[in-house]
């Protein structure tokens, strides 16, 4: 899992079905003090998460389809819950 | 998943069986700004996209879910056709609460 801020989102009408009624996020990884980190990608929400948020994103399909749809469907990153709070203990 | 553009076709004639039927089409990754990402890849195409349309694609195992043989040789899949990208501005909301 990795921490990432939810940039936006993507429309799209003409899509996959099984990506009917899922919200596409965009979103771009950062560190543990809150900075970008590498490039941003698109993930499935199942945390109601918006703009602006801090997010926990799995990068794994395995666990995007278990928690998406069924075992056939083509996703692979999903977000899976809000952060409140990082402490980094150095 | 992430976003692309579709820059053009690759027909082949010997390939895999389970390749036959599928279209293929060479796609640029994107970032959020639309600047391209890396090397062109080779996707498959589950929607009907066309040349120079905003796709968004799956990449690694998930990609051969669009097909009826789930075990074909592939790695790229396109999943759908862009509309419109939201960017929101502002970076994280409530910046210094969680990262205190």
């Amino acid at each position: 899992m990795i921490l990432a801020r939810v940039k936006g989102n993507v429309v799209a009408s003409v899509k996959h079905p099984c990506y009917e009624g899922q919200r596409l996020l965009i979103v771009q990884p950062i560190d543990e003090k809150g900075t970008d980190m590498g490039d941003s990608f698109l993930a499935c929400d199942t945390a109601r998460s918006a703009p602006g948020d801090v997010v926990l994103v799995e990068r794994e399909g395995n666990t995007a389809r278990q928690l998406l749809g069924t075992s056939e469907d083509p996703f692979h990153s999903v977000i899976v819950g809000r952060v409140d709070k990082v402490d980094v203990y150095e | 998943m992430q976003l692309a553009k579709v820059i053009g076709t690759v027909v082949a004639t010997q390939k895999h069986e389970g390749l036959k039927g599928y279209k293929m089409l060479m796609i640029q990754p994107l970032t959020d700004s639309l600047q391209p990402s890396g090397k062109p890849v080779v996707a498959i195409d589950s929607v009907h996209a066309g040349y120079n349309d905003l796709v968004h694609w799956v990449s690694a195992r998930e990609a051969t879910l669009v097909m009826d043989n789930s075990f074909a040789p592939v790695d790229a899949a396109i999943t759908g056709i862009v509309d419109d990208v939201h960017v929101v501005s502002g970076g994280i909301k409530d910046k210094e609460e969680i990262f205190a």
